[in-house]
Protein backbone atom coordinates (compact mmCIF):
# COMPACT_ATOMS: atom_id res chain seq x y z
CA UNK A 1 0.00 0.00 0.00
CA UNK A 2 2.92 2.18 0.68
CA UNK A 3 5.08 1.07 -1.56
CA UNK A 4 2.29 1.61 -4.24
CA UNK A 5 1.23 5.17 -3.20
CA UNK A 6 5.04 5.97 -3.32
CA UNK A 7 5.70 4.57 -7.20
CA UNK A 8 2.57 6.21 -8.27
CA UNK A 9 3.82 9.84 -7.00
CA UNK A 10 7.80 8.95 -8.92
CA UNK A 11 5.32 8.14 -11.63
CA UNK A 12 3.19 11.47 -11.50
CA UNK A 13 6.25 13.50 -11.06
CA UNK A 14 8.59 12.58 -13.31
CA UNK A 15 11.76 12.36 -14.74
CA UNK A 16 11.69 14.60 -17.37
CA UNK A 17 9.90 18.24 -17.40
CA UNK A 18 7.14 18.63 -19.86
CA UNK A 19 7.59 20.78 -22.87
CA UNK A 20 7.29 24.31 -22.00
CA UNK A 21 8.10 23.67 -18.28
CA UNK A 22 11.25 24.92 -16.45
CA UNK A 23 13.59 21.90 -15.61
CA UNK A 24 14.93 22.06 -12.04
CA UNK A 25 18.38 22.76 -13.30
CA UNK A 26 17.28 25.55 -15.50
CA UNK A 27 15.60 27.35 -12.34
CA UNK A 28 16.60 30.64 -12.15
CA UNK A 29 16.17 32.27 -8.22
CA UNK A 30 16.56 36.03 -7.92
CA UNK A 31 19.86 36.66 -5.02
CA UNK A 32 17.08 36.32 -2.24
CA UNK A 33 15.97 32.72 -3.32
CA UNK A 34 12.66 33.82 -4.81
CA UNK A 35 11.37 32.47 -8.57
CA UNK A 36 9.89 35.10 -10.45
CA UNK A 37 8.08 33.39 -13.36
CA UNK A 38 6.02 30.33 -13.09
CA UNK A 39 7.53 27.01 -13.85
CA UNK A 40 4.76 25.68 -16.42
CA UNK A 41 2.37 29.10 -17.35
CA UNK A 42 -0.36 27.59 -16.00
CA UNK A 43 -2.05 28.98 -12.85
CA UNK A 44 -1.64 27.17 -10.04
CA UNK A 45 -4.28 24.76 -8.60
CA UNK A 46 -5.06 25.77 -4.76
CA UNK A 47 -7.32 22.39 -3.83
CA UNK A 48 -4.84 20.05 -5.26
CA UNK A 49 -1.78 22.46 -3.53
CA UNK A 50 -3.75 22.17 -0.65
CA UNK A 51 -3.39 18.12 -0.86
CA UNK A 52 -0.13 18.05 -1.76
CA UNK A 53 0.52 19.99 1.01
CA UNK A 54 -1.28 17.64 3.82
CA UNK A 55 -0.17 14.01 1.69
CA UNK A 56 1.93 12.25 3.38
CA UNK A 57 3.72 10.45 -0.09
CA UNK A 58 3.74 14.02 -1.99
CA UNK A 59 5.23 17.50 -0.14
CA UNK A 60 3.90 15.97 3.39
CA UNK A 61 4.39 19.52 4.31
CA UNK A 62 2.71 18.86 7.69
CA UNK A 63 5.40 17.06 8.92
CA UNK A 64 7.11 19.99 9.66
CA UNK A 65 4.45 22.56 9.54
CA UNK A 66 0.90 23.26 11.08
CA UNK A 67 -1.64 25.16 8.58
CA UNK A 68 -5.04 25.49 10.35
CA UNK A 69 -6.38 25.86 7.20
CA UNK A 70 -6.23 21.92 6.96
CA UNK A 71 -7.01 20.98 10.14
CA UNK A 72 -8.38 18.23 9.33
CA UNK A 73 -5.27 16.74 8.26
CA UNK A 74 -3.55 14.95 11.62
CA UNK A 75 -0.31 15.27 13.45
CA UNK A 76 0.93 18.59 12.02
CA UNK A 77 4.22 19.37 13.44
CA UNK A 78 6.60 22.00 14.75
CA UNK A 79 9.97 21.71 13.25
CA UNK A 80 9.24 24.69 10.67
CA UNK A 81 7.04 27.75 11.43
CA UNK A 82 3.64 27.80 11.34
CA UNK A 83 1.99 28.39 7.44
CA UNK A 84 -0.69 30.36 8.90
CA UNK A 85 -0.66 33.80 7.26
CA UNK A 86 2.37 32.92 4.51
CA UNK A 87 0.83 34.42 2.13
CA UNK A 88 0.60 38.03 3.51
CA UNK A 89 4.36 37.23 4.56
CA UNK A 90 5.63 36.32 1.18
CA UNK A 91 5.27 37.38 -2.77
CA UNK A 92 4.03 34.65 -5.10
CA UNK A 93 7.66 34.61 -6.18
CA UNK A 94 9.25 34.35 -2.67
CA UNK A 95 6.92 31.55 -2.12
CA UNK A 96 7.96 29.52 -5.46
CA UNK A 97 11.74 29.88 -4.28
CA UNK A 98 10.68 28.94 -0.85
CA UNK A 99 8.76 25.28 -2.03
CA UNK A 100 11.34 24.48 -5.16
CA UNK A 101 14.82 25.20 -2.82
CA UNK A 102 14.30 26.55 0.67
CA UNK A 103 18.37 26.71 0.86
CA UNK A 104 18.40 29.56 -1.53
CA UNK A 105 16.45 32.02 0.77
CA UNK A 106 17.26 30.34 4.47
CA UNK A 107 20.97 29.53 4.32
CA UNK A 108 21.32 25.67 5.90
CA UNK A 109 17.68 25.79 6.35
CA UNK A 110 16.19 21.83 7.25
CA UNK A 111 13.67 22.65 5.01
CA UNK A 112 14.21 19.86 2.07
CA UNK A 113 14.16 21.50 -1.55
CA UNK A 114 10.98 20.11 -3.31
CA UNK A 115 12.30 20.87 -7.16
CA UNK A 116 15.79 19.90 -7.17
CA UNK A 117 17.78 16.99 -8.50
CA UNK A 118 21.49 16.72 -8.09
CA UNK A 119 24.24 17.67 -5.53
CA UNK A 120 22.76 15.33 -2.69
CA UNK A 121 24.66 12.85 -0.66
CA UNK A 122 24.04 9.61 -1.10
CA UNK A 123 20.33 9.75 -2.60
CA UNK A 124 18.37 7.14 -2.15
CA UNK A 125 15.24 5.55 -4.62
CA UNK A 126 12.74 7.40 -2.67
CA UNK A 127 12.03 5.29 0.85
CA UNK A 128 13.88 2.02 -0.02
CA UNK A 129 17.05 3.08 1.44
CA UNK A 130 18.58 1.93 -1.90
CA UNK A 131 20.93 3.38 -5.01
CA UNK A 132 18.15 5.32 -7.48
CA UNK A 133 18.27 3.38 -10.70
CA UNK A 134 18.65 6.47 -13.03
CA UNK A 135 18.30 10.20 -12.75
CA UNK A 136 16.24 11.36 -9.91
CA UNK A 137 12.83 12.91 -9.89
CA UNK A 138 12.35 16.36 -8.39
CA UNK A 139 10.15 15.49 -5.06
CA UNK A 140 7.61 17.63 -6.83
CA UNK A 141 6.18 18.32 -10.51
CA UNK A 142 6.31 21.54 -11.94
CA UNK A 143 2.88 21.72 -11.96
CA UNK A 144 2.38 20.19 -7.97
CA UNK A 145 4.87 23.33 -7.08
CA UNK A 146 2.54 25.56 -8.98
CA UNK A 147 -0.42 24.37 -6.57
CA UNK A 148 1.68 23.97 -3.72
CA UNK A 149 1.94 28.17 -4.65
CA UNK A 150 -1.15 28.67 -5.60
CA UNK A 151 -2.62 27.12 -1.74
CA UNK A 152 0.46 29.12 0.15
CA UNK A 153 -1.47 32.09 -1.49
CA UNK A 154 -4.54 32.03 -0.06
CA UNK A 155 -2.76 31.78 3.55
CA UNK A 156 -3.82 35.29 4.41
CA UNK A 157 -3.18 36.88 7.45
CA UNK A 158 -6.94 37.86 9.25
CA UNK A 159 -6.74 40.73 10.11
CA UNK B 1 14.00 41.54 1.24
CA UNK B 2 15.97 41.27 4.58
CA UNK B 3 17.04 37.85 5.36
CA UNK B 4 17.55 39.03 9.73
CA UNK B 5 13.82 39.94 9.85
CA UNK B 6 12.68 36.88 8.29
CA UNK B 7 14.51 34.47 10.75
CA UNK B 8 13.26 35.85 13.59
CA UNK B 9 9.63 35.45 12.29
CA UNK B 10 10.36 32.00 12.05
CA UNK B 11 12.09 31.77 15.35
CA UNK B 12 8.87 33.70 16.96
CA UNK B 13 6.28 31.85 15.10
CA UNK B 14 8.16 28.32 16.47
CA UNK B 15 8.55 29.71 20.05
CA UNK B 16 5.66 28.78 21.61
CA UNK B 17 4.87 25.38 20.21
CA UNK B 18 8.51 24.52 21.52
CA UNK B 19 8.04 25.56 24.86
CA UNK B 20 4.88 23.56 25.34
CA UNK B 21 7.14 19.88 23.90
CA UNK B 22 10.21 18.97 24.87
CA UNK B 23 11.26 16.07 27.16
CA UNK B 24 8.84 15.33 29.94
CA UNK B 25 10.22 15.67 33.64
CA UNK B 26 9.23 11.88 34.78
CA UNK B 27 11.78 9.64 36.62
CA UNK B 28 12.78 6.49 35.45
CA UNK B 29 13.20 3.56 38.29
CA UNK B 30 12.90 -0.37 37.44
CA UNK B 31 11.28 -2.65 39.42
CA UNK B 32 11.37 -0.16 42.29
CA UNK B 33 15.02 -0.26 42.49
CA UNK B 34 17.46 0.49 39.35
CA UNK B 35 17.23 4.37 39.31
CA UNK B 36 17.55 5.53 35.79
CA UNK B 37 19.66 8.78 34.78
CA UNK B 38 17.54 9.91 31.72
CA UNK B 39 18.93 13.44 31.78
CA UNK B 40 22.28 14.94 32.91
CA UNK B 41 25.02 17.42 31.77
CA UNK B 42 25.79 16.80 28.29
CA UNK B 43 30.06 15.39 28.11
CA UNK B 44 32.36 17.78 27.42
CA UNK B 45 33.01 16.90 23.49
CA UNK B 46 29.61 18.34 23.40
CA UNK B 47 29.16 21.02 25.46
CA UNK B 48 28.88 23.27 22.10
CA UNK B 49 25.88 21.54 21.09
CA UNK B 50 24.37 21.12 23.75
CA UNK B 51 23.65 21.49 27.36
CA UNK B 52 21.56 18.59 28.49
CA UNK B 53 21.12 15.16 27.12
CA UNK B 54 17.90 12.99 27.67
CA UNK B 55 17.06 9.46 27.12
CA UNK B 56 14.59 8.57 24.67
CA UNK B 57 12.69 7.57 26.95
CA UNK B 58 11.93 10.91 28.24
CA UNK B 59 10.04 11.16 25.18
CA UNK B 60 7.46 8.75 24.91
CA UNK B 61 3.89 8.19 26.35
CA UNK B 62 3.17 7.75 29.71
CA UNK B 63 1.82 3.96 29.46
CA UNK B 64 4.94 3.45 26.24
CA UNK B 65 6.71 4.67 29.50
CA UNK B 66 5.35 2.31 31.87
CA UNK B 67 6.43 -0.64 30.20
CA UNK B 68 9.94 -0.67 30.88
CA UNK B 69 9.62 0.53 34.59
CA UNK B 70 8.68 -3.33 35.49
CA UNK B 71 10.21 -6.21 33.97
CA UNK B 72 7.39 -8.37 34.08
CA UNK B 73 5.86 -5.31 31.63
CA UNK B 74 8.79 -5.15 29.57
CA UNK B 75 8.51 -7.20 26.18
CA UNK B 76 11.56 -7.16 25.47
CA UNK B 77 12.59 -9.35 28.40
CA UNK B 78 11.31 -12.65 27.19
CA UNK B 79 14.26 -12.30 24.77
CA UNK B 80 16.71 -11.56 27.39
CA UNK B 81 15.47 -15.48 28.72
CA UNK B 82 15.83 -16.90 25.67
CA UNK B 83 19.47 -15.56 25.38
CA UNK B 84 20.07 -16.63 28.50
CA UNK B 85 19.85 -19.99 26.95
CA UNK B 86 21.90 -19.42 24.29
CA UNK B 87 24.32 -18.49 26.39
CA UNK B 88 24.07 -21.84 28.12
CA UNK B 89 23.58 -23.92 24.97
CA UNK B 90 26.71 -25.22 23.69
CA UNK B 91 27.12 -25.18 19.58
CA UNK B 92 30.10 -24.92 16.47
CA UNK B 93 33.04 -27.31 16.26
CA UNK B 94 34.55 -26.03 19.78
CA UNK B 95 32.09 -27.97 21.80
CA UNK B 96 31.80 -24.72 23.56
CA UNK B 97 28.84 -22.00 25.09
CA UNK B 98 29.42 -18.59 25.98
CA UNK B 99 29.26 -19.92 29.58
CA UNK B 100 32.21 -22.31 28.99
CA UNK B 101 34.51 -19.06 28.80
CA UNK B 102 32.65 -17.03 30.77
CA UNK B 103 30.63 -18.62 33.23
CA UNK B 104 27.74 -16.22 34.75
CA UNK B 105 26.54 -13.72 32.36
CA UNK B 106 26.20 -11.73 35.63
CA UNK B 107 29.04 -11.25 36.97
CA UNK B 108 31.42 -11.67 33.69
CA UNK B 109 29.44 -9.07 31.65
CA UNK B 110 28.45 -6.43 34.41
CA UNK B 111 29.90 -3.56 32.78
CA UNK B 112 30.37 -3.89 29.70
CA UNK B 113 27.61 -2.99 27.82
CA UNK B 114 28.65 0.49 28.70
CA UNK B 115 32.33 0.64 27.00
CA UNK B 116 31.29 -0.43 23.81
CA UNK B 117 31.97 0.10 21.03
CA UNK B 118 35.40 -0.16 22.04
CA UNK B 119 39.00 -0.73 21.02
CA UNK B 120 39.92 -4.08 20.67
CA UNK B 121 43.76 -4.05 21.12
CA UNK B 122 44.73 -7.44 19.46
CA UNK B 123 42.61 -7.20 16.21
CA UNK B 124 43.62 -3.17 15.68
CA UNK B 125 39.77 -2.16 15.36
CA UNK B 126 37.21 -0.87 16.92
CA UNK B 127 34.55 -3.40 17.99
CA UNK B 128 30.85 -2.61 18.49
CA UNK B 129 28.93 -5.60 21.28
CA UNK B 130 28.00 -7.25 17.81
CA UNK B 131 31.03 -7.90 16.34
CA UNK B 132 32.44 -8.99 19.53
CA UNK B 133 29.32 -11.51 20.02
CA UNK B 134 30.27 -12.64 16.54
CA UNK B 135 34.13 -12.79 17.03
CA UNK B 136 33.45 -14.95 20.11
CA UNK B 137 31.18 -17.89 17.90
CA UNK B 138 33.11 -17.84 14.92
CA UNK B 139 36.86 -17.97 16.09
CA UNK B 140 35.91 -19.23 20.03
CA UNK B 141 32.87 -21.43 19.20
CA UNK B 142 33.30 -22.30 15.68
CA UNK B 143 29.63 -21.55 15.23
CA UNK B 144 28.34 -19.43 12.76
CA UNK B 145 27.95 -15.81 12.44
CA UNK B 146 24.45 -14.18 13.84
CA UNK B 147 23.13 -11.80 11.44
CA UNK B 148 24.11 -8.37 12.61
CA UNK B 149 20.50 -6.82 13.32
CA UNK B 150 19.11 -10.38 13.63
CA UNK B 151 16.67 -11.70 16.46
CA UNK B 152 19.37 -13.78 18.07
CA UNK B 153 22.13 -10.93 17.98
CA UNK B 154 19.58 -8.65 19.13
CA UNK B 155 18.55 -10.83 22.14
CA UNK B 156 22.46 -11.25 23.34
CA UNK B 157 23.39 -7.47 23.17
CA UNK B 158 19.49 -7.55 25.71
CA UNK B 159 21.01 -9.68 27.83
CA UNK B 160 24.53 -8.45 28.61
CA UNK B 161 23.02 -4.88 28.17
CA UNK B 162 21.10 -6.03 31.54
CA UNK B 163 23.90 -7.00 33.34
CA UNK B 164 24.75 -3.13 32.77
CA UNK B 165 21.55 -1.12 33.77
CA UNK B 166 21.75 1.92 35.39
CA UNK B 167 25.49 2.44 34.73
CA UNK B 168 26.59 5.51 33.41
CA UNK B 169 27.07 4.95 29.61
CA UNK B 170 31.13 5.60 29.53
CA UNK B 171 32.65 4.94 25.87
CA UNK B 172 36.18 6.12 25.15
CA UNK B 173 36.56 8.86 22.50
CA UNK B 174 40.37 9.23 22.41
CA UNK B 175 43.31 7.23 22.42
CA UNK B 176 43.45 4.40 19.17
CA UNK B 177 39.49 5.38 18.57
CA UNK B 178 39.63 8.91 17.84
CA UNK B 179 40.38 8.57 14.13
CA UNK B 180 36.93 5.92 13.92
CA UNK B 181 35.04 8.71 16.76
CA UNK B 182 35.56 11.28 14.01
CA UNK B 183 34.42 9.90 11.29
CA UNK B 184 31.07 9.10 13.36
CA UNK B 185 30.92 12.56 14.27
CA UNK B 186 31.36 13.64 10.17
CA UNK B 187 28.33 11.17 9.05
CA UNK B 188 26.57 12.65 12.21
CA UNK B 189 26.58 15.79 10.67
CA UNK B 190 26.09 14.69 7.24
CA UNK B 191 23.25 15.93 5.38
CA UNK B 192 22.13 12.72 3.31
CA UNK B 193 19.95 11.85 0.81
CA UNK B 194 16.86 13.85 -1.84
CA UNK B 195 15.84 15.67 1.74
CA UNK B 196 19.34 16.66 2.96
CA UNK B 197 18.86 15.83 6.31
CA UNK B 198 21.65 14.82 9.00
CA UNK B 199 21.42 13.24 12.42
CA UNK B 200 21.89 16.32 13.89
CA UNK B 201 18.87 18.53 12.20
CA UNK B 202 16.50 15.90 13.57
CA UNK B 203 17.70 15.12 16.95
CA UNK B 204 19.95 17.81 17.85
CA UNK B 205 18.18 20.80 16.41
CA UNK B 206 14.72 19.68 16.78
CA UNK B 207 14.19 17.49 19.90
CA UNK B 208 11.18 17.83 21.61
CA UNK B 209 9.50 19.10 18.06
CA UNK B 210 7.05 16.84 16.98
CA UNK B 211 7.70 15.83 13.02
CA UNK B 212 4.54 14.87 11.67
CA UNK B 213 3.46 12.06 14.55
CA UNK B 214 6.51 11.59 16.35
CA UNK B 215 8.30 13.18 19.10
CA UNK B 216 11.59 13.51 18.43
CA UNK B 217 13.98 12.40 20.90
CA UNK B 218 17.88 13.15 20.86
CA UNK B 219 17.91 9.95 18.82
CA UNK B 220 20.18 8.53 22.06
CA UNK B 221 21.00 5.02 22.21
CA UNK B 222 21.71 4.26 25.71
CA UNK B 223 18.37 2.37 25.87
CA UNK B 224 19.83 -0.66 22.73
CA UNK B 225 18.30 -3.21 22.04
CA UNK B 226 15.10 -1.59 22.18
CA UNK B 227 11.83 -3.32 21.88
CA UNK B 228 9.23 -1.32 19.81
CA UNK B 229 5.82 -1.19 20.20
CA UNK B 230 5.57 -0.77 16.47
CA UNK B 231 7.39 -3.76 14.75
CA UNK B 232 7.00 -6.10 18.35
CA UNK B 233 10.54 -7.06 17.87
CA UNK B 234 13.99 -6.30 19.80
CA UNK B 235 15.58 -3.68 17.56
CA UNK B 236 19.53 -3.00 17.29
CA UNK B 237 21.27 0.35 16.64
CA UNK B 238 22.24 -0.43 13.63
CA UNK B 239 18.62 -1.49 12.10
CA UNK B 240 18.19 2.18 13.64
CA UNK B 241 20.44 3.84 12.04
CA UNK B 242 18.85 2.25 9.23
CA UNK B 243 15.93 3.15 9.27
CA UNK B 244 16.48 6.84 10.17
CA UNK B 245 18.77 7.01 6.90
CA UNK B 246 16.52 5.90 4.53
CA UNK B 247 13.65 8.17 5.95
CA UNK B 248 15.90 10.95 4.28
CA UNK B 249 15.64 9.75 0.64
CA UNK B 250 18.93 8.19 0.97
CA UNK B 251 20.82 4.89 0.43
CA UNK B 252 21.73 4.09 3.48
CA UNK B 253 24.78 2.21 4.76
CA UNK B 254 24.61 -1.53 5.72
CA UNK B 255 24.43 -2.55 9.91
CA UNK B 256 27.90 -3.60 10.50
CA UNK B 257 29.61 -1.65 7.80
CA UNK B 258 32.54 0.35 8.73
CA UNK B 259 30.38 3.62 8.60
CA UNK B 260 27.48 2.46 10.85
CA UNK B 261 30.47 1.08 13.68
CA UNK B 262 31.65 4.72 13.62
CA UNK B 263 28.48 6.30 13.45
CA UNK B 264 27.39 3.81 16.52
CA UNK B 265 30.52 4.68 18.79
CA UNK B 266 30.09 8.44 18.38
CA UNK B 267 26.37 8.40 18.81
CA UNK B 268 27.16 6.42 22.04
CA UNK B 269 29.71 9.02 22.94
CA UNK B 270 26.97 11.57 22.62
CA UNK B 271 25.06 9.52 25.66
CA UNK B 272 28.38 9.29 27.73
CA UNK B 273 26.64 9.79 31.57
CA UNK B 274 23.10 8.57 30.85
CA UNK B 275 22.37 5.06 32.28
CA UNK B 276 22.31 1.86 30.35
CA UNK B 277 18.79 0.96 29.75
CA UNK B 278 18.67 -2.03 27.07
CA UNK B 279 16.73 -3.07 26.71
CA UNK B 280 14.16 -0.44 26.44
CA UNK B 281 10.51 0.18 25.14
CA UNK B 282 9.70 2.31 22.81
CA UNK B 283 6.74 3.29 20.30
C1 LIG C 1 11.83 18.77 7.33
C2 LIG C 1 11.13 19.97 7.65
C3 LIG C 1 10.33 20.77 6.63
C4 LIG C 1 9.51 20.33 5.62
C5 LIG C 1 9.19 18.88 5.22
C6 LIG C 1 8.97 21.50 4.99
N1 LIG C 1 9.44 22.62 5.61
FE1 LIG C 1 8.95 24.56 5.15
N2 LIG C 1 10.26 25.25 6.59
C7 LIG C 1 10.96 24.45 7.45
C8 LIG C 1 11.73 25.29 8.33
C9 LIG C 1 12.65 24.81 9.46
C10 LIG C 1 11.45 26.63 7.96
C11 LIG C 1 12.00 27.92 8.57
C12 LIG C 1 13.14 28.44 7.77
C13 LIG C 1 14.41 28.46 8.58
O1 LIG C 1 14.61 29.41 9.36
O2 LIG C 1 15.18 27.49 8.46
C14 LIG C 1 10.52 26.56 6.85
C15 LIG C 1 9.97 27.68 6.22
C16 LIG C 1 8.93 27.64 5.30
C17 LIG C 1 8.23 28.79 4.80
C18 LIG C 1 8.44 30.22 5.25
C19 LIG C 1 7.65 30.34 6.52
C20 LIG C 1 7.41 31.76 6.97
O3 LIG C 1 6.34 32.26 6.68
O4 LIG C 1 8.30 32.33 7.57
C21 LIG C 1 7.27 28.33 3.92
C22 LIG C 1 6.25 29.16 3.16
C23 LIG C 1 7.39 26.89 3.89
N3 LIG C 1 8.40 26.51 4.74
C24 LIG C 1 6.59 26.06 3.13
C25 LIG C 1 6.74 24.66 3.06
C26 LIG C 1 6.00 23.82 2.14
C27 LIG C 1 4.91 24.33 1.20
C28 LIG C 1 6.45 22.55 2.30
C29 LIG C 1 6.11 21.28 1.55
C30 LIG C 1 6.02 21.33 0.12
C31 LIG C 1 7.42 22.60 3.39
N4 LIG C 1 7.58 23.90 3.79
C32 LIG C 1 8.08 21.48 3.90
C33 LIG C 1 10.95 23.06 7.49
C34 LIG C 1 10.28 22.22 6.61
C1 LIG D 1 13.88 13.12 9.32
C2 LIG D 1 14.20 13.11 10.73
C3 LIG D 1 15.28 12.17 11.25
C4 LIG D 1 16.59 12.06 10.87
C5 LIG D 1 17.30 12.84 9.79
C6 LIG D 1 17.18 11.07 11.72
N1 LIG D 1 16.26 10.57 12.59
FE1 LIG D 1 16.59 9.25 14.12
N2 LIG D 1 14.60 9.29 14.59
C7 LIG D 1 13.64 10.06 13.96
C8 LIG D 1 12.35 9.81 14.56
C9 LIG D 1 11.03 10.48 14.15
C10 LIG D 1 12.56 8.86 15.59
C11 LIG D 1 11.52 8.27 16.55
C12 LIG D 1 11.30 9.23 17.69
C13 LIG D 1 12.57 9.49 18.47
O1 LIG D 1 12.98 8.66 19.30
O2 LIG D 1 13.22 10.52 18.20
C14 LIG D 1 13.99 8.57 15.58
C15 LIG D 1 14.62 7.69 16.48
C16 LIG D 1 15.98 7.48 16.54
C17 LIG D 1 16.63 6.63 17.52
C18 LIG D 1 15.92 5.85 18.63
C19 LIG D 1 16.02 6.59 19.94
C20 LIG D 1 15.39 5.83 21.08
O3 LIG D 1 15.42 6.33 22.21
O4 LIG D 1 14.87 4.74 20.89
C21 LIG D 1 17.97 6.68 17.25
C22 LIG D 1 19.06 5.96 18.00
C23 LIG D 1 18.15 7.55 16.12
N3 LIG D 1 16.93 8.01 15.70
C24 LIG D 1 19.38 7.87 15.56
C25 LIG D 1 19.54 8.61 14.38
C26 LIG D 1 20.81 8.79 13.70
C27 LIG D 1 22.13 8.26 14.18
C28 LIG D 1 20.56 9.52 12.58
C29 LIG D 1 21.47 9.87 11.45
C30 LIG D 1 22.09 8.79 10.75
C31 LIG D 1 19.16 9.86 12.59
N4 LIG D 1 18.57 9.27 13.68
C32 LIG D 1 18.51 10.66 11.65
C33 LIG D 1 13.85 10.97 12.93
C34 LIG D 1 15.07 11.21 12.31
Amino acid sequence: MKLASLTLAAALTGGVALAGEVAPKEVAFTEDGAIEASLTGTPGDAANGAMIVGEKSKGNCVACHQVSALADVPFQGEVGPSLDGAGSRWSEAELRGLVANAKKTFDGTVMPAFYKVDGFIRPGDAYTGKAPAGPLSPILSAQEIEDVVAFLMTLKDES
Amino acid sequence: MNFKAMTAIAVIATAPLAALAGPDEDKLVVNGEIEMVTKTAAPAHLSDALDEIYSGWRFRSDETQALQMDDFDNPAMVFVDQAQDAWDTVEGTEGKSCASCHDSVEESMAGVRAVYPKWNEEAGEVRTLAMQINDCRENKMGAEKWKYTGGQMAAMEALISVQSRGMPVNVAIDGPVKETWEKGKEIYYTRYGQLELSCANCHEQNYGNMIRADHLSQGQINGFPTYRLKNAKLNTAHARFKGCVRDTRAETFKPGSDEFVALELYVASRGNGLSVEGPSVRN
